[in-house]
């Protein structure tokens, strides 16, 4: 089958990044009673690259990320971490194994400021019981230098976080996993929701993530943000991938086809005068 | 780009902005206006020492509950059954030191352990089932108040009405520490150098500060460090402000609400005990009403409806708002009575308050 060949071609490239991957799952299946939703999915990320997973809406991509965030339980195949299998019990289980996940809601609270955000359930504390208290000073100067990292100029880390824009929401989301020590980022769909220039924001720091050794899957449906940062491109289909593919090895308009089941859009592009 | 060197359409935060964030500023506002408007009303007698003091007991009576229930709104939940568990634990308390003749150390512990459980099995069936605490604790509402007159008729025989509580526990040395005045000494001592003023005996004309204010003032101090400057805090706000997000950041959330919702009841147990060995007798309606004047002096403070959002120290001052206006009223020609209408006037007023503050903290447009 297609598939498959495109697969074995895929191969060598993967082989050629460093080391061993931080994350790789083997042919893992989900299923949820009689719904298939996982049917052979391969996929691994090496430190320092920015693999991308791109699908359409039901093509099992949150099936995948909550698997590799412990939230799911594999039915079959391989994961490893760091070259050894692993069985994630929870998703405190992934974190503790350096893989972290910035899903679309960003477990961010508008109502609470930066600092307490982004030190939200691992606030650091000084003093001894009953004197232990929330230790502001430190938060606030760590909250304020993270997101100077970032390029975001915060004058008042007190400030809400409801009033940052959704680009700077989701690079706060994104610091605070990398802050706490992730090895692997899963970022699920982060500029779904973003204008352009929100959107060039987001993925400038992704490629900043990379450069610091991150191994980062980032989830998609738009193959452009993909393209502007990803090095390696897997689609997946209907619960399975449909391949993995280098930048070099595939352009835009492939990688679009591939993804929506080829023909369909061509048909579609055919019909509509070429405006899709 | 632009967000690199900071937007220009953002101005820095001024100390004005910072104010304006802090959700405690509505109630102190209503203080002073209140205060002004008592100043200029009432007689002058309103605001010595044995004046403010005479505000200051209903005052504290309702700001112990309502710390309570500021602490519950933040953390995203109601409790409707303050009130009633006022007048539940009045009959255990009542029970144990009369009926069952045990000491006030005992009595005590079985009360705030009865309250704890309840407090507890509201969180619990909140939590597992999902419903809103609005309901849920409406239901408690009557249980409590039903089983209070129930309890009572069984224990006095017949009456809603339960007397003798003071004798029983007169003599304890915890009694002190519930009932009467603190700092008595003191008071005498400023007294003797007539830093206070005192009769003609040479007596001075307040021999104390009830016991009922010391407490309010520790606990608001006490919710007020622990809401701000905690872990826990931090959890309280998390869980409130977005359950999913603060579980999914690791917070305990089952567990603070929980822990809230024993904290509202014991504060409803402390206020049930505070008023029955000062009054010496509990009856069926005690704490009638009071879970929503408790909840409005939260919403007063600050405490947005929907969690996440409040202080303690706004249900502080807004407990005060309440009983300056009760007692307050007496000092002037105004009709006592509307004291209810000043209650919801106030009330609405806060509420549209809160929302644009909220807009305003939040940049929300």
């Amino acid at each position: 089958m297609a598939t498959a060949a495109v697969r074995e071609t895929a191969r060598p490239h993967a082989a050629a990044a460093t080391g061993t991957p931080l994350i790789e799952v083997d042919n893992i299946t989900k299923h949820f009673g009689s719904v298939i939703a996982l049917a052979g999915v391969s996929l691994d990320v090496y430190r320092g690259e920015v693999h991308c997973l791109l699908g359409d809406n039901g093509a099992g991509k949150s099936t995948l990320i909550k698997t590799l965030a412990g939230v799911h339980k594999p039915s079959t195949g391989t994961f490893k971490v760091d070259g050894r299998p692993v069985e994630f019990q929870s998703p405190r289980d992934a974190l503790d194994a350096g893989i972290a996940t910035v899903y679309q809601d960003l477990a961010m609270i508008p109502l609470m400021s930066i600092t307490r955000n982004f030190f939200m359930g691992r606030e650091p504390t000084k003093g001894i019981w009953p004197l232990r208290f929330f230790d502001f000073a430190e938060a606030d100067r760590v909250a304020r230098e993270e997101m100077q990292r970032i390029g975001i100029d915060v004058r008042d880390p007190e400030q809400a976080v409801g009033t940052l824009s959704g680009g700077e929401r989701q690079c706060v989301a994104i610091a605070r996993a990398v802050y706490f020590g992730a090895k692997v980022l899963i970022l699920d769909e982060p500029t779904s929701a973003l204008g352009v220039r929100q959107t060039s924001m987001v993925l400038k720091y992704i490629f900043q993530v990379k450069q610091k050794g991150l191994g980062v899957i980032f989830i998609t449906h738009n193959v452009r943000h993909a393209h502007a940062v990803g090095d390696r491109f897997t689609v997946l289909n209907r619960g399975q991938t449909l391949g993995t593919y280098t930048k070099d090895e595939v352009n835009l308009e492939e990688l679009q086809n591939l993804m929506a089941g080829g023909k369909e859009l061509q048909d579609l592009s055919a019909e509509l005068g070429g405006t899709v | 780009m632009a967000v690199a060197t900071g937007d220009e359409r953002l101005k820095q935060a001024s100390a004005l902005t910072r104010l304006m964030r802090r959700p405690e500023l509505g109630a102190l506002a209503g203080l002073i206006l209140v205060s002004v408007f008592f100043w200029s009303m009432a007689s002058s007698q309103m605001f010595t020492l044995s004046g403010v003091l005479t505000f200051m007991s209903p005052a504290a009576q309702l700001g112990i509950l309502a710390i309570g229930a500021s602490l519950l709104m933040v953390g995203g939940e109601f409790d409707l059954s303050v009130g009633s568990m006022v007048a539940f634990a009045g009959l255990i308390f009542g029970t144990a030191v009369t009926v069952l003749q045990l000491p006030l150390l005992l009595a005590l512990l079985v009360t705030f352990a009865m309250a704890a459980a309840f407090g507890a099995l509201n969180g619990q069936i909140v939590l597992r089932t999902g419903l809103p605490s609005f309901i849920v604790t409406l239901a408690f509402l009557f249980i409590f108040r039903g089983l209070t007159l129930v309890g009572l008729k069984w224990a006095t025989g017949g009456s809603t009405q339960m007397r003798g509580i003071r004798e029983a526990v007169a003599d304890s040395a915890l009694a002190p520490l519930f009932s009467g005045q603190a700092f008595q000494g003191l008071f005498a001592w400023l007294a003797e150098r007539g830093m206070i003023d005192t009769f003609a005996s040479g007596m001075p004309k307040v021999t104390g500060i009830p016991v009922d204010i010391i407490w309010f003032l520790g606990l608001a101090a006490v919710g007020t460090v622990v809401l701000t400057r905690t872990r826990v805090g931090n959890w309280i706000f998390a869980a409130g402000g977005d359950q999913n997000a603060a579980r999914n950041s690791g917070v305990p959330v089952a567990r603070i609400k929980t822990a809230l919702f024993v904290t509202t009841a014991c504060c409803a147990a402390l206020v049930a005990i505070l008023t029955v060995m000062d009054t010496g007798s509990t009856d069926a309606r005690r704490g009638f009403q009071k879970e929503f004047e408790a909840i409005i002096a939260a919403v007063i403070g600050g405490c947005l409806l929907t969690g996440g959002y409040g202080s303690v120290i706004g249900a502080f001052f807004g407990a005060i708002i309440f009983g300056m206006v009760l007692i307050g009223l007496t000092y002037t020609q105004i009709d006592q009575d509307w004291y209810l209408v000043f209650l919801g006037g106030m009330l609405l007023m806060a509420v549209f308050f809160n929302n644009i503050v909220r807009k305003r903290a939040t940049g929300e447009r």
